[in-house]
Parts: C-alpha cells; sequence; structure tokens
C-alpha cells in the first residue's frame, strides 16, 4: 500500500506535467480547433533559452519568470506572423502549419544549442529531500511541481472566469463573429491564446527537465504524446478535462511501470504505446473525453 | 442634415456570387428605416455590409466617417450595433454574461447601461443566471436586443426579429423597439419578413429584388403600393 501511494504521488507529479502542457492544447484548441503539435517544442525551445539565461549568470528562479514572459510574447508573436495569414481558412492548413512549426523549432534547438548534455537546472531547483507522510515519502520536488500547477491553473481560472479579458476570450472561442459585433478584436485574443498556451507549455518543459535531467533537446516529443493523451482524455475542449487527464495518465503510467518490475514485461518502453492506446480507446469509446462539451443546443 | 447611415452603390458578393447590385439607401438620426424583400433579395447581406461581416463595395458612411471596408470591431466601435440573423448569442454562456460582452467597448459603463436595458426587459434580472441557450426563443430575442443596447449604440441592426417566434411575442419585441426608438432616439435599420408589421412600426422602407432596391418611400405609402401589398402583404 505505501509503494502504490508512494508512486500514485510521484505519478502526481509527473501527470501534473503533462496536465500543463494538455492545458496549453485546450487552450488553442478550444478558439480555433486546431491542436497545436508544435506545443512540444515550443517547450524545448524556451526551456533552452531559461538554460541560456541561467548560463549567463541569471539565478534559476529568475530564469524560469523570465522565460514565462518570453514564452508569452513569443506565443502571441508566432500566431501573429505565422498563423494569422491562414485564419479562418480549413482547419487542415493550420494543422499543418503546426507541425511545420514542430519541425522547424524541433530543428531550431537543435541546431542552436546542439544535442549535448547539459545539467539544467544547474542546482536542484527543489530541495532534493522529502517530507514523511504517513509513511510515504513525498519529495520535496514533485511537492513543488504540484503545488505551482495548482497556482497557475487557479491564476489562469481566475483570468478566465472573473475577468473582462478572460470573458472576452472565452466569447471569442465560443462565437467569433458575435464577439466581432460587439467589438472585440478576436485576432488579438487568439494570439492572446497562444501567448498564454506558449507560458504553459514553457513551465512544462522547465519541470520536464528538472524531473528528467539532462536537458535533451527531444525532451518534450514523449511528453507531448502524453498531453495530447489526457487532452483527448478529457475532451480536448474541457480545461478542467485536461488537468484530470493528464494526472490519470500520469499516475497510470507510472503505476504500470512499477508493477511491471513483478512481470517484468519491460513496459518501461511501452510508455509511448500505452498512451497511443489510451487516445486510441478513448476515441472508439468515448470520443466527447471525460469532459467533453455536451452539444449545447442551439433553439 | 446628412443622414445617420448612408450607404451608395453598395455592391457585395459571396465568392463568384454577386449578393448585392449597387444598394443606395439611408437612415436619419432616430429614424426607424425597414427593409423587406422576399428570400435572397439581399436584404441580410446589406446589414453584413453595412457591418464589416461580407467585404463590400461602394460607400458606406455613418455619422459622417467613411467605413467602406472598416472591420466589424471599428464598426461596433463607431456605434453600430448588430443583431444578426440567428441572433448571435453566446448559448454557452449565462444572460448576465452576454449582457457584459454587450458592453464590452463600454468602460465601467455597465451599470449605467444594465439600469435603462432593464427598464425595457425587467425579466433579464431574474434570469441572470441562466444559459442563454435555455432561454426561450422570444427571451433570447429580447435578450440579443437587450444586448446589443448595452453598448449604448446610434443606430441598431436588426435582421428577421420576428423569426419562428409566436405573434404575440412579435408584437412585444416591436412595442419595445417603438418606445426605444420614441424614448431613446435609437435609430433602427430592421429586416423583416413581417411586411405588415415592420411598414406599420418604420418611418420609410425599401423594398429589395435581386440585390437591388426596387422601391422606397414613406411606410404607409409602401403600405398602399399595389405590388407591395401583392408581394408583401398578401391582399
Amino acid at each position: 500500500m505505501t509503494e502504490f501511494l508512494q508512486q500514485v504521488v510521484a505519478g502526481l507529479a509527473s501527470g501534473s506535467i503533462y496536465a500543463l502542457l494538455a492545458l496549453a492544447i485546450v487552450i488553442i484548441y478550444r478558439s480555433t480547433g486546431v491542436v497545436n503539435f508544435a506545443q512540444g517544442e515550443m517547450a524545448t525551445f524556451t526551456t533552452f533559452i531559461a538554460w541560456t539565461l541561467v548560463d549567463h549568470g541569471v539565478g534559476y528562479w529568475g530564469a524560469f519568470a523570465l522565460t514565462l514572459v518570453i514564452a508569452f510574447v513569443g506565443g502571441i508573436a508566432l500566431e501573429r506572423t505565422i498563423i494569422r495569414p491562414v485564419e479562418g481558412g480549413p482547419v487542415i492548413t493550420t494543422v499543418i502549419l503546426t507541425i511545420g512549426l514542430f519541425i522547424l523549432l524541433g530543428g531550431l534547438s537543435n541546431w542552436i544549442w546542439k544535442a549535448e548534455v547539459r545539467a539544467f537546472p544547474p542546482d536542484r531547483p527543489f530541495p532534493t529531500s522529502a517530507w514523511e507522510i504517513g509513511g510515504v515519502a513525498v519529495s520535496k520536488q514533485d511537492a513543488g511541481i504540484l503545488a505551482i500547477t495548482v497556482v497557475l491553473v487557479v491564476a489562469l481560472y481566475a483570468l478566465f472566469q472573473f475577468t473582462k479579458l478572460g470573458l472576452a476570450l472565452r466569447a471569442s472561442a465560443l462565437n467569433p463573429t458575435a464577439s466581432r459585433l460587439v467589438g472585440i478584436r478576436v485576432g488579438w485574443m487568439l494570439a492572446l491564446g497562444w501567448g498564454l498556451a506558449a507560458a504553459l507549455g514553457a513551465v512544462a518543459g522547465l519541470f520536464t527537465a528538472a524531473a528528467s535531467p539532462p536537458l535533451d533537446p527531444n525532451m518534450m516529443r514523449p511528453v507531448l504524446i502524453y498531453a495530447l493523451a489526457a487532452a483527448v482524455l478529457g475532451g480536448l475542449e474541457s480545461p478542467i478535462g485536461a488537468i484530470i487527464g493528464g494526472l490519470t495518465i500520469g499516475v497510470v503510467l507510472n503505476l504500470v511501470v512499477t508493477y511491471d518490475t513483478h512481470v517484468h514485461l519491460d513496459l518501461d518502453r511501452m510508455r509511448i504505446p500505452i498512451a497511443f492506446l489510451a487516445i486510441l480507446i478513448v476515441l472508439l469509446v468515448r470520443p466527447s473525453g471525460l469532459l467533453g462539451r455536451s452539444a449545447v443546443r442551439r433553439v | 442634415m446628412a443622414p445617420l447611415l448612408e450607404l451608395t452603390n453598395v455592391e457585395a458578393r459571396y465568392g463568384p456570387v454577386q449578393a448585392l447590385h449597387g444598394i443606395t439607401l439611408s437612415v436619419g438620426e432616430g429614424e426607424v428605416v425597414a427593409v423587406l424583400g422576399g428570400n435572397g433579395a439581399g436584404k441580410t447581406t446589406t446589414l453584413r455590409a453595412v457591418s464589416g461581416l461580407v467585404s463590400a463595395s461602394g460607400e458606406v458612411r455613418f455619422a459622417g466617417d467613411r467605413i467602406t471596408g472598416a472591420s466589424t470591431e471599428r464598426v461596433a466601435r463607431a456605434g453600430i450595433a448588430h443583431v444578426p440573423e440567428g441572433r448571435g448569442l453566446f448559448s454557452e454562456l449565462s444572460v448576465h454574461e452576454n449582457l457584459r460582452l454587450g458592453a464590452f467597448l463600454r468602460r465601467n459603463g455597465f451599470d449605467e447601461s444594465y439600469e435603462r436595458v432593464r427598464a425595457h426587459f425587467p425579466w433579464l434580472e431574474d434570469r441572470r443566471d441562466q444559459q442563454a441557450g435555455t432561454l426561450s426563443g422570444g427571451e433570447q430575442q429580447m435578450l440579443a436586443i437587450a444586448r446589443a443596447l448595452m453598448a449604448r449604440p446610434r443606430l441598431m441592426l436588426l435582421d428577421e426579429p420576428s423569426l419562428g417566434l409566436a405573434p404575440l411575442v412579435v408584437r412585444e419585441i416591436f412595442r419595445i423597439l417603438g418606445e426605444l426608438n420614441e424614448k431613446e432616439g435609437l435609430a433602427v435599420l430592421v429586416v423583416e419578413q413581417n411586411a405588415k408589421l415592420a411598414l406599420r412600426s418604420s418611418s420609410r422602407a425599401y423594398v429589395l429584388e435581386v440585390g437591388r432596391v426596387a422601391l422606397e418611400g414613406p411606410s404607409s405609402e409602401l403600405a398602399e403600393n399595389e405590388s407591395v401589398r401583392k408581394a408583401y402583404l398578401g391582399y
């Protein structure tokens, strides 16, 4: 039982990373109907920016905050320059563009920062010790990752639910034409969505690097798959679904791999196929996911 | 005095299909003007051309400014509120959120606008938190008008407010529109299938046929016109 709980807690920590990236995917999907396949590579890119900042003497948490700002601005810039020209066109055009962006950013990360092993973060950003809670050891890193995720999610919820800007963001996603008619600049709302998604992804990237060093230009590829599985599990349109999906995928993957030590199926190598299997099953059995928007009847 | 809204030779097309072949019409300050015509006559497109929802050539002037080709957001900012075909509500959002969005362009002006709107639609307060999509058709139409009013427009464009609604509800909606026009001087350009009602509620009217103005004049005169009576009034 203790081992089980232990693995659940560890799974929640990696799951919150998937949840953050899944949330980023959901924010863009809701407003444009497009799955941004470049979300993971954008995160890798910004994580390397953080590394560069630290390499130039900026403290880790300072670099962390700065990277979020850079990611936010960069996300907006990407939308305005690359996505905007095809705005309003077929969804598939934009999807292909995001795949192009995936390849471009992946290439850039590898080219600029070379595929060499880097210790990042240089020092552990969280204390390496753990708390004992009822016999379960909770590492301070896991707890820290979870806590920051919770804070981000609450802040994002407050932004969307309680501010005028958040209302405009939601309105633009629900009904772009009606939003324009009340004077909302829908194009900028889409760009803002990209900015928020890029910032969330940046956190996911930084946490991925912290949780499984060393820093690697391809580190977000599996995470993107897990995040996609999480987003699909949650219903693609539901932010809460994405979070629940992310945590579920994190815990399940962790448990599967842990208990495999007893049966020796070598499931550690099967993490990505398992995530794909989850996507497949959800799409077959319940395409709207756990919390997908039930079709609202327009009268 | 120049009219509030003035369209001169406005043309518009959807891809290869030309929908408007040079529409010229105007709406004066505080005037209610009706646009009649059959399906495909270009009534809705005329409103969409004003709002920038379809790209148009020719000239559209509002309050003296040329707004041809302006973005929909800019037209809204200029003081035109468009209640589109199908009402354009945010069905998933609450009544209150819809109204807040109506006041999106007003800095801190929500309460004041809301007071005025509530005077015409007192039931809104009781339904504040109800999802807009779950209102009845008539209530949705009224909410759409209320939301447009939240922006304190000088001109309201109204597309088929009677569509699919019971006669009693339609009469109530037009009564409120009359009130808004008389008491607050709101100018309205209304597109309507129900010609009888439209002619009774407006001071002037235009009859469109295949993207052109076929007839125009004071509503009372059009109501007496032989061909209008045969084609749209059915007697």
